[in-house]
């Protein structure tokens, strides 16, 4: 086998931080390699700096033998190398023909050939099952279908080395296997892949080989076959890690129900959705990005006021819904973005562990209780294990990890009611993870009802006593959880089971 | 009746064009800077710019014409540099075009008072004369509302037509409606964002230039302070109006035109019975009007006014 794409000793440095140290790497011709590794361990950065949108500090990339210009994505691209993107890079109001034609024709051309373009991409999306209307534009198109734009653009350009970055993250299970099968037809006409990916299940699926980074440098390369699970974790993360497991539990009275609510922000709609939520059980929302989970967290965090239906926490049926509001009855809120929403990067930990309740206990006499706020974020600090400097440390210079830990000691030491935990662990290595998971079990065990709403069938398989899917806007009746399995949750992802409501805008 | 009446008069309808002018490039010149994702603020000063320059070249000896080519290359000028700050420094568009446009009118008041230290009333020139396109001159109401304009007008309307296909039918024009919606796209297809966005700025503010000079060089035949008067401010709601289209910015600038040539008519009308300054303001609450209407659903481009810079996210 001849190596079509060579990289050898590539380190790229941030600062401090070494996100590639000294990898050499080899891509084999009509091969699919897998680059495995947890989020910060540089599969990224390095793909990066292959395509030409970083420049490594040191090292080389060949394509088959030639040196490739370093920091020069049309060099990358006239090499031969498509990348599809993890967040796709398609300009959302122009056509799909425009995304996928830009950038091939000269500048100075009076005209673009439309009709050539037009003929070309319909004959592509025959050729590789890849099929899209030309004319779309791109906001219309389904997330899979965007998918399709993307890798189309890249074949548009005759690439013969395909960079696939976390693909599967938006796609349903049965969207993936799609995905998977068309790999093999790529391989098979000749192409070259590389697979990035932080999921064992899809490396293992659609590889040939695999490769592991973690922290920054290359740990193993395996051939997928004969190669285990475990092992691949163990390589991953360096260790092994226990997985906590939920203990079967009685659960109590209702905490939180939602009856009939419906709601509405921009193209997202909630419809008609129902829920119940007992004490000392966790309930998982599964489901594709977008289809409506972050409004859901948003109106019972409070955020979002619905149009219609009931709200109730405990006992009382709410009458006016506000942060305020729900954080008074005891519900405590991990946010989907810690920067964004779960914290204030520029303002000291103390001020940020008080900001849910410096009118109530850590205000005396209108002003802030700046010695019982600083006693409190000592003590987040020392139960929750939160690596910092001190209580006056800005939260910004933390580790997501650590400001994850920071957000569930400020909601978690008030000992709340209902725990609304919306992808908790998004973006954390796996220490982190099980961090996090031990503390919503113990949540559990304390009595808490905890809602969990996660892109991650894993995590929710696991932690779950009850789990219902949202498709696009809808929420499906609970399900016990040793009554479901990937699959059926799979097929409700890609909306089957829902009855289809025509859209609100066309009644 | 009378205010009907005036409706259907030729001469309305020409001057509806003429005042239209200025704005057509204008606009023209913005919605470029804008399709490329840099709101140009400068546009009220380069107007001015443009208006002075291109008529002291005029006064000092140059055919008309050359007057237009300085007009555009001064706006292009001071285009570079709005986005030179804009887009590879990244500064505020927002504080840069307003300095942009204060330091261009300025400039222009200055550089007059220099040449022109002691005159009283201003100097004129031999302006640009009215071009009847034969045959289609003659029709009735139309041909002189639309085709005894001077050279100038009809080049807006040209230019309409050019920028239209400019934006649509060349791969240039694919780049820089590209780098407005979403960069990250453009720069992964290898183009390079920051050359494009500069280059559209540039030409878009030659247009703005070529549209102040329309005011010294075909509306008037002097330069004097005040002359641009909002007509750039104006260009930046057309451009909203216009829904980033050159066929309705163009349908915007000629309904400006109409109101405020109308307002003139219905001043000596009923000027004796109404304040005049009522009559000022109706072009103006008209667009106000107008732009709550159209503009409720538009898909502006979604990069406007967000710097782009390599490698982040």
């Amino acid at each position: 086998m001849t190596a079509v794409l060579s990289l050898s000793r590539i380190s790229k440095r941030f600062g401090a931080l070494t996100a590639n140290d000294a990898i050499s790497l080899d891509l084999a011709k009509g091969e699919i390699l897998g680059l495995l590794g947890e989020n910060g361990a540089g599969k990224t950065t390095l793909m990066n700096i292959l395509f030409g949108h970083y420049v490594a500090d040191e090292g080389e990339i060949r394509v088959d033998g030639k040196v490739l210009p370093p920091g020069e994505p049309k060099a990358a691209l006239a090499a031969g190398i498509g990348m599809v993107h993890q967040h796709f890079t398609l300009a959302d109001n122009l056509t799909v023909l425009d995304n996928i034609v830009l950038g091939t024709e000269s500048l100075w051309r009076l005209r673009s050939d439309h009709a050539a373009a037009r003929r070309r991409i319909v004959q592509l999306g025959e050729d590789f099952g890849l099929k899209v209307h030309p004319d779309a534009v791109v906001s219309s198109l389904s997330v899979g279908e965007r998918q399709r734009v993307e890798i189309l653009k890249a074949l548009y350009r005759d690439a013969r080395i395909l960079i696939l970055d976390e693909p599967t993250a938006v796609l349903t299970p049965q969207e993936a296997a799609g995905l998977f099968d068309t790999l093999k037809r790529f391989v098979a006409k000749g192409l070259s892949i590389i697979f990035i990916s932080h999921k064992l299940g899809e490396i293992i699926d659609a590889c040939h080989r695999v490769a592991i980074l973690r922290g920054g440098k290359l740990v193993a390369e395996r051939p997928i076959d004969g190669v285990s699970r475990g092992e691949l974790a163990e390589l991953m993360v360096g260790r092994s890690v226990p997985q906590p497991k939920a203990t079967a539990r009685q659960p109590g009275a209702t905490v939180l129900a939602l009856k009939a609510v419906s709601a509405r922000r921009g193209q997202l709609a909630l419809r008609d959705v129902a829920l119940q939520l007992r004490a000392g059980e966790i309930v998982g929302i599964a489901g594709v990005s977008g289809n409506g989970q972050s409004l859901l967290a948003d109106v019972v965090g409070g955020v979002a006021v619905p149009d219609a239906g009931q709200v109730r926490v405990g006992a009382e049926v709410l009458a006016d819904i506000s942060p305020r509001q729900m954080i008074a009855r005891g519900i405590a809120r991990i946010p989907e973005d810690r920067h964004a929403e779960g914290l204030i990067g520029d303002m000291s930990i103390t001020e940020n562990v008080v900001s849910e309740g410096y009118r109530g206990r850590f205000s005396r006499r209108g002003l802030i209780d700046w010695g019982n706020a600083r006693t409190f974020a000592e003590t987040v600090i020392r139960d929750y294990e939160v690596k910092c400097p001190g209580p006056e440390a800005r939260v910004r210079l933390l580790s997501g990890g650590n400001m994850q830990k920071l957000i569930l000691g400020r909601v978690m030491a008030e000992d709340p009611v209902v725990v609304l935990a919306n992808q908790p662990t998004r973006g954390l290595d796996v220490g982190a993870v099980a961090y996090v998971h031990e503390q919503l079990l113990k949540a559990r065990a304390r009595g808490a009802g905890i809602l969990l709403i996660s892109e991650d069938l894993d995590e929710l398989l696991a932690l779950s006593d009850q789990m219902a899917v949202m498709y696009q806007g809808q929420l499906s009746p609970l399900m016990a959880r040793d009554q479901v399995t990937i699959q059926q949750l799979g097929l409700m992802m890609a909306g089957q089971g829902f009855i289809h409501v025509e859209s609100i805008d066309a009644a | 009746m009378e205010a009907l009446e005036i409706l259907f008069t030729a001469s309305l309808w020409a001057a509806a064009i003429r005042i239209a002018s200025p704005l057509i490039f204008g606009t023209l010149g913005e919605l470029i800077c804008e399709r490329a994702g840099v709101l140009n603020l400068g546009i009220e000063g380069i107007m001015t710019a443009g208006a002075f320059s291109g008529w002291l070249a005029v006064f000092l000896g140059g055919d008309l014409w050359l007057g237009v080519a300085v007009a555009a290359l001064v706006g292009a000028v001071l285009g570079l540099l709005h986005g030179f700050l804009v887009v590879p420094l990244g500064l505020s568009q927002h504080v840069t075009g307003i300095g942009i446009t204060l330091l261009a009118t300025a400039l222009s008041y200055y550089a007059y008072r220099l040449a022109f230290p002691e005159v009283t009333s201003p100097p004129k020139i031999e302006p640009f004369q009215p071009f009847p396109v034969p045959v289609l001159s003659d029709i009735p109401v139309l041909g002189p509302a639309l085709f005894q304009q001077t050279p100038l007008t009809y080049l807006a309307f040209i230019m309409v037509g050019l920028v239209s296909w400019f934006l649509y039918r060349t791969p240039a024009g694919l780049a820089v409606r590209t780098v407005g919606e979403n960069p990250a796209a453009a720069e992964a297809q290898g183009m390079n964002v920051t050359t494009v966005r500069l280059l559209a700025v540039m030409a878009g503010s030659a247009l703005m230039g070529i549209g102040g000079s329309f005011i010294t060089l075909s509306a008037f035949n002097s330069f004097f302070f005040e002359m641009t008067n909002g007509r750039g401010w104006i260009c930046i709601a057309l451009v909203v109006f216009g829904a980033w289209r050159p066929g309705k910015a163009l349908l915007g600038a000629i309904l400006f035109g109409l109101f405020d040539a109308y307002q003139l008519r219905l001043q000596q009308l009923a000027g004796a019975v109404v304040p005049y300054q009522l009559f000022l303001m109706l072009p103006f609450v008209m667009s106000i009007i107008a732009l709550i209407v159209m503009s409720r659903r538009v898909a502006y481009p979604r990069a406007l006014m967000v710097p782009y810079r390599k490698g982040e996210r």
